[in-house]
């Protein structure tokens, strides 16, 4: 029996999956995250003797071959290992009916804000030492970026929309808005959403390091990134994955689905300022914040939480709390801000997916994720970022910020049902 | 190199590309029909071979290569 989507007009949560350097799986990293544990240390999966910058967030306990044949699992980059095996655990997770007649209006956009360095790092050593007929055939597959989608929909069978969102480090947030709108027009039942990262590579690690953006405190990696405060030297590298199922309200409801909140607003914006540096005053954030919350028909009193992007560098932190102060007013000064990558580091294109997942917990379970590492104050950073301890709250509608290189802002806002 | 040390070098090459088990790779087993590969999981394949004996394969030889044995008898002469 064929069936055809028939939109609500609203978007829910059904499931979600991650891959943290907290752990495999939300079991393992939302306990975790809520202790506020660290997850940097120093990098063992390749020699970094000759990098200014020695250490990381390293997902450990991570198989690719209980997630992928032995074939793939051997050859494929791991930035699509990780995405695939997230899909499948926030498929698995959301109990939705998977069939012949449903598979065609189920789609996958998780996108990778880099794509496939590790492959491709390996194979321009190829070329440059063996020449062009020493270039694997499997090279342009697993490194673009859009792979991760592809394989998700190859290994899960899924025929609905497949497409990828490439916007650096809004990746994750911007794949949940796209894919929020494709469920809501009605072009998919629902949506596997978010993003994928494993740039921990050569190649990865010593751009980000030339570009200076990156923390050098290798004599003390676990209080490296430390978002907010004034001792702070620059971002640390993560990677991982998250992925929600997003799904129409009317389907999630009619099957009883766990409904873990819903997407209400999502504002994306353009600095139009430079390829790397975040606009000082943050104005194309403002306008995201702004944007998001306009769409979710909310005031800025009604947020109980911010999910900042946080990335533990000057920039970011000064510019993003800046632009909060612009959109909240005095209300910056009330609403709880708290940047998890102070324990898991910065997974780029994953990040806003794994904070969409952070914040959907929170509302779930109460409780605001820490700031760790959080010990002096910036004078240009005074609100309020839940320094080092978790904090129980009532939440009822959570923010997220997400800016990539290029000067993309993103924003999100759940709303709990 | 003897034919045995050639075939078992391939037989270890196949089954670390090919995701393939022990038992399942003999002389005569064709790479595409019975151990799952397809033209591309082929190319890297003989790209691995050329690797581990530091041979040359042209392609037209390649098309040659249908099963493990063909391979040896290739790479032993």
């Amino acid at each position: 029996m064929s069936i055809e989507p028939r939109p609500s007009g609203r978007v829910v949560v059904t499931g979600i999956g991650a891959i943290t350097p907290l752990g495999t799986g939300i079991e393992k990293t939302w306990p975790r995250l809520l202790a506020g544990e660290n997850a940097i240390d120093n990098i063992t999966i390749m020699d970094v003797s000759d990098y200014a910058t020695r250490f990381a967030g390293e997902v450990r306990d991570f198989n690719a071959e209980d997630w992928l044949d032995k074939k793939d699992a051997r050859r494929i980059d791991r930035f699509i290992s990780y995405g695939v095996a997230a899909s499948r655990m926030a498929l698995d997770d959301s109990g939705f009916p998977l069939n012949e007649d449903t598979a065609e209006w189920v789609g996958a956009l998780v996108g990778s804000g880099v794509g496939g360095h590790n492959v491709l790092a390996e194979q321009a050593r190829r070329l440059f030492e063996g020449g062009p007929s020493k270039v694997s055939p499997f090279f342009v597959p697993y490194i673009i970026p859009d792979m991760a989608s592809g394989m998700i929909s190859i290994t899960l069978g899924l025929k609905g929309p497949s497409t990828c969102i490439v916007t650096a480090c809004a990746t994750g947030t911007d794949a949940i808005g796209d894919a929020y709108h494709i469920v809501k027009r009605g072009d998919a039942i629902a949506m596997l959403a978010g993003g994928t990262e494993a740039a921990i590579n050569e190649l990865g690690m010593a751009g980000f390091c030339s570009a200076r953006a990156m923390s050098t405190r290798n004599d003390d990696p676990t209080h490296a990134s430390r978002p907010f405060d004034n001792d702070r030297d620059g971002f640390v590298m993560g990677e991982g994955s998250g992925v929600l199922m997003l799904e129409d309200y009317d389907h999630a409801i009619a099957r009883g689905a766990k409904i873990y909140g819903e997407v209400v607003g999502y504002g994306f914006t353009s600095d139009a300022h430079h390829i790397t540096a975040p606009h000082p005053e943050g104005e194309g954030a403002v306008r995201a914040m702004k944007n998001s919350l306009k769409r979710a028909g909310i005031t800025v009193e009604q947020i109980d939480y911010i999910n900042a992007h946080g990335t533990s560098t000057g920039l970011n932190d000064k510019g993003e709390t800046a632009a909060i102060k612009k959109v909240f007013g005095e209300q910056a000064y009330k609403v709880p801000i708290s940047s998890t990558k102070s324990m898991i580091g910065h997974t780029l294109g994953a990040t806003g997916a794994l904070e969409a997942i952070f914040c959907l917990l929170a509302m779930r379970d109460s409780i605001i994720p820490p700031t760790i590492n959080y010990e002096f104050p910036d004078p240009d950073c005074d609100l309020d970022y839940v320094p080092n301890v978790a904090r129980k709250a009532e939440i009822n509608y959570t923010l997220s910020n997400s800016f990539g290189f290029g000067g993309h802002n993103a924003t999100l806002v759940l709303k709990k049902l | 190199m003897d034919r045995n040390e050639v075939f078992e070098k391939v037989k270890k090459v196949t089954i670390e590309q090919l995701g393939v088990k022990e038992g399942e790779v003999n002389e005569s087993s064709s790479f595409t029909e019975d151990l799952g590969a397809d033209s591309l999981d082929v190319v890297e394949l003989v790209m691995a071979l050329e690797d581990e004996f530091g041979a040359d394969i042209p392609d037209d030889d390649v098309q040659n290569l249908k099963t493990v044995g063909n391979v040896v008898d290739y790479l032993a002469k």
